[in-house]
C-alpha cells in the first residue's frame, strides 16, 4: 500500500467516526435534555443556556407532577392495559401459531392467508368501524376497550408460527405415541421451547402499547380513564408553558419503563425488528 | 433422513388421512378460536365495514342513509382533504428517503468497527429515541423547537443565525415534524441495515478486496446490491407507517400553521370523530388505504429492476 493510501484510509476512517459520534449526541441530545431540565427549578427551566449536567439537582418536580395531575393514576392505567394485552395476545398468539405451524385442519392455508392480509392494512383505515363495534360492546371511553381490540394479532400469529416451524416434529410424534394428548404435547414441549419468540413478542408488544397515543385519543374520553401518554399531551396544555420542569418529570417517568426494560432485554428488541423483515 | 420420513408422512396424510386427523382437526380450531374471533371483529370485519359505511351518511346516532359513491364525489372536490393528501405524500417521501439514508449511512459506519462494544454503544444511541412514545417526543421537541426560548435556536443564535420559525412557518414545521420523525424513526432502519450487513458473507468482501476493489466500489457494487431486499423491505414499512403519520402534527402543530402540516389522518379524525361524519371519514379512509397499496405497489414494481435475490 502507497503512503497516500495509507493516509486516505486513515482519514476516511478518523472522519467515519466524527460522524458516528454527532449522530450519537443528536440521538442522545435531546433524551439528556429533558432529563435534566426535569431536574430544574420550574423558574429556571426555560433559560438558556440549557444545562446538560444539574448543578444542584431538584426532585421537587416529581413530586409536583403527582399532585397537579393524576399521574398516578395515568400510571395505573397504562400498567393495567398494556399488561393485559401483553398476557393476552401472549395467549392467542403462542396458541394460533402453534395450530397453523404444526396442526393439520380443512381451510388451514385459506386461513392463515386471510391472516396475512389483514397484517397489511393500517390501522388508521379501520378506526372508525372498530371504535364503532366498542360502542356496541358498551366499553366507550373504557381503558378496557384498549385491550379488547388488541387481543388478536396477526402479526403475533405468524412470528410465532415462523418459531415453530422452525422446531422438529418428531419431539411431538414421541410424546404423541407415549400417550400424551394434543394439548398436553403443546403445552409440555413446544411451548416450553417458545420462550424466546413469546419474549420478542411480549417486549414488541409492550414498547408498541405503552407508547401508543393514537387509539386512546380516539376510545377515552374522561381524564380519569387516560393511558400516560394521552394523559402527558392533556398535561402539557393544562399548566401552559409556566413550568415546563415539571412536564418533562412526567415524560421522564412516562419513557422510565421503556428504557429499564430495553436494558435488560436489549436483544429481544432487536429480535422484534429483524422478525419483521423476514416476512 | 428425517426431511425424507417428514415428506413421505406428509405424503400419506394427504392420501389418506391422519389416523387421527378428526381429533387433530378438532384441535386445531380450538387453538385457533381466540385469535379468529378477535381478529374476526377487530380487523377483518372492520375493513369491511369500512369500505361499506364510505357508501352512507351517517352520524352515529340516527339511522345511517345509502348516498351512493357521493362521500367519493365529495372528498375529490374537497380542496383541504385533497391537499392533506399532498401534505402527507410529501413529508412521508421526505421521512422514507431520510430515514433510509441516514439509517444506511449509519449501518455501514458502524459495522466497519471492530469492537463489539462500540458497537452496542452506537446501536443503543440510536436506538433509545425509540423507545419513548411518540406524545413524549413531539411535548419535549416542541419545547426544543420553541421559536422564542427553545435551545436549537439559542444555539444557533450563538454562531449568529436568528430565529427560525422552526414549527410557526409552513415550510419550517413540515420539515421540523419530518427531522423529528427521522430523528426518532432511524433506529430501525439501523438495526435493520446493521443485521443484514453482518449476513454479507466476508469471503464474496475478501474477494472483491483482492481484485483490488475500493471502500466505496465494495459498499455500491457489493454490500448494496446484497442487503437490496432489506432496503426494501424497511422501505415498504417505513412508507406504510409514514403515511399515517399523526401524533406529532396533532400534538406540536394541530395541522398548522393553517394547514401546512395537516395530514390526511388528522382530515379524518376531524372529518370523522370531531364532525362525526363517520361515512365521509371512511371514505378518506379507503381512499387512504389504496393510495398506500398503490405506493407500495410500486415500490415492488421499482424493486423488480433494483433488488437483487440470491
Amino acid at each position: 500500500m502507497t503512503e497516500s493510501t495509507g493516509m486516505l484510509a486513515r482519514i476516511g476512517r478518523i472522519s467515519g467516526i466524527a460522524i458516528l459520534v454527532i449522530a450519537a449526541m443528536i440521538a442522545l441530545g435531546p433524551l439528556l435534555w429533558t432529563v435534566t431540565t426535569s431536574l430544574r427549578t420550574p423558574a429556571e427551566a426555560f433559560s438558556n443556556p440549557p444545562q446538560w449536567i444539574p448543578s444542584h439537582p431538584d426532585f421537587s418536580n416529581y413530586a409536583a407532577v403527582f399532585d397537579r395531575i393524576p399521574i398516578g393514576r395515568f400510571f395505573f392505567n397504562s400498567v393495567i392495559v398494556t399488561g393485559l394485552i401483553v398476557v393476552g395476545q401472549t395467549i392467542t398468539c403462542t396458541l394460533s401459531g402453534y395450530a397453523f405451524a404444526m396442526i393439520s385442519f380443512p381451510g388451514r392455508s385459506v386461513i392463515f392467508g386471510i391472516f396475512l392480509a389483514t397484517m397489511m392494512v393500517p390501522l388508521q383505515t379501520i378506526i372508525i368501524p372498530v371504535f364503532v363495534i366498542i360502542r356496541y360492546l358498551g366499553l366507550a371511553d373504557s381503558p378496557l376497550s384498549l385491550v379488547v381490540s388488541a387481543l388478536g394479532s396477526a402479526f403475533g400469529t405468524f412470528l410465532m408460527r415462523q418459531y415453530f416451524m422452525q422446531m422438529p416434529r418428531e419431539l411431538g410424534e414421541a410424546a404423541r405415541i407415549d400417550g400424551a394428548g394434543h394439548f398436553q404435547t403443546f403445552l409440555m414441549i413446544y411451548a416450553k421451547m417458545a420462550g424466546p419468540a413469546i419474549a420478542t413478542l411480549a417486549i414488541l408488544n409492550f414498547s408498541g402499547f405503552w407508547a401508543e397515543f393514537y387509539r386512546p385519543l380516539i376510545f377515552l374520553q374522561s381524564q380519569d380513564n387516560f393511558t400516560l401518554p394521552l394523559g402527558l399531551v392533556g398535561l402539557q396544555g393544562n399548566l401552559g408553558t409556566g413550568s415546563i420542569s415539571v412536564v418533562l418529570a412526567g415524560v421522564v417517568l412516562a419513557i422510565l419503563p421503556s428504557v429499564l426494560l430495553f436494558i435488560f432485554a436489549q436483544r429481544y428488541f432487536i429480535a422484534g425488528i429483524t422478525a419483521g423483515a423476514s416476512r | 433422513m428425517s426431511a425424507v420420513t417428514a415428506e413421505v408422512r406428509e405424503a400419506v396424510v394427504k392420501r389418506r388421512g391422519h389416523p387421527s386427523s378428526h381429533g387433530e382437526a378438532r384441535f386445531g380450531f380450538a387453538m385457533i378460536g381466540l385469535s379468529v374471533l378477535f381478529v374476526a371483529i377487530f380487523t377483518a370485519i372492520p375493513i369491511v365495514a369500512s369500505l361499506g359505511l364510505s357508501f352512507f351518511s351517517w352520524d352515529v346516532i340516527s339511522t345511517p342513509e345509502y348516498v351512493g359513491l357521493e362521500n367519493y364525489r365529495r372528498l375529490f372536490t374537497d380542496g383541504p382533504v385533497l391537499k392533506s393528501f399532498g401534505v402527507t405524500l410529501g413529508m412521508a417521501l421526505a421521512i422514507v428517503v431520510l430515514q433510509l439514508t441516514i439509517g444506511l449511512g449509519l449501518a455501514v459506519l458502524v459495522n466497519q468497527r471492530k469492537l463489539v462494544w462500540v458497537r452496542t454503544l452506537f446501536r443503543t444511541a440510536f436506538y433509545l429515541p425509540l423507545l419513548a412514545s411518540t406524545a413524549a417526543v413531539s411535548i419535549f421537541m416542541g419545547y426544543l423547537f420553541d421559536y422564542k426560548f427553545g435551545v436549537v435556536n439559542y444555539y444557533l443564535s450563538l454562531l449568529g443565525i436568528s430565529n427560525v420559525p422552526w414549527l410557526t412557518s409552513g415550510f419550517g414545521a413540515a420539515a421540523t415534524i419530518v427531522l423529528i420523525a427521522v430523528w426518532q424513526q432511524i433506529g430501525f432502519t439501523f438495526v435493520l441495515f446493521v443485521a443484514s450487513l453482518m449476513s454479507v458473507p466476508t469471503d464474496v468482501l475478501e474477494a472483491a478486496q483482492i481484485d483490488g476493489a475500493g471502500a466505496f466500489r465494495t459498499l455500491f457494487r457489493i454490500k448494496i446490491p446484497l442487503i437490496s431486499p432489506t432496503i426494501l423491505f424497511a422501505a415498504v414499512v417505513a412508507l406504510i407507517n409514514a403515511m399515517q403519520l399523526f401524533d406529532q402534527p396533532y400534538i406540536m402543530t394541530k395541522g398548522g400553521p393553517g394547514s401546512a402540516t395537516t395530514t390526511v389522518t388528522i382530515q379524518m379524525y376531524q372529518k370523522g370523530f370531531q364532525n362525526l361524519q363517520f361515512g365521509y371519514g371512511s371514505a378518506i379512509a379507503i381512499v387512504l388505504l389504496v393510495a398506500i397499496l398503490v405506493i407500495t405497489g410500486l415500490q415492488f414494481l421499482a424493486a423488480r429492476k433494483l433488488v437483487f435475490y440470491q
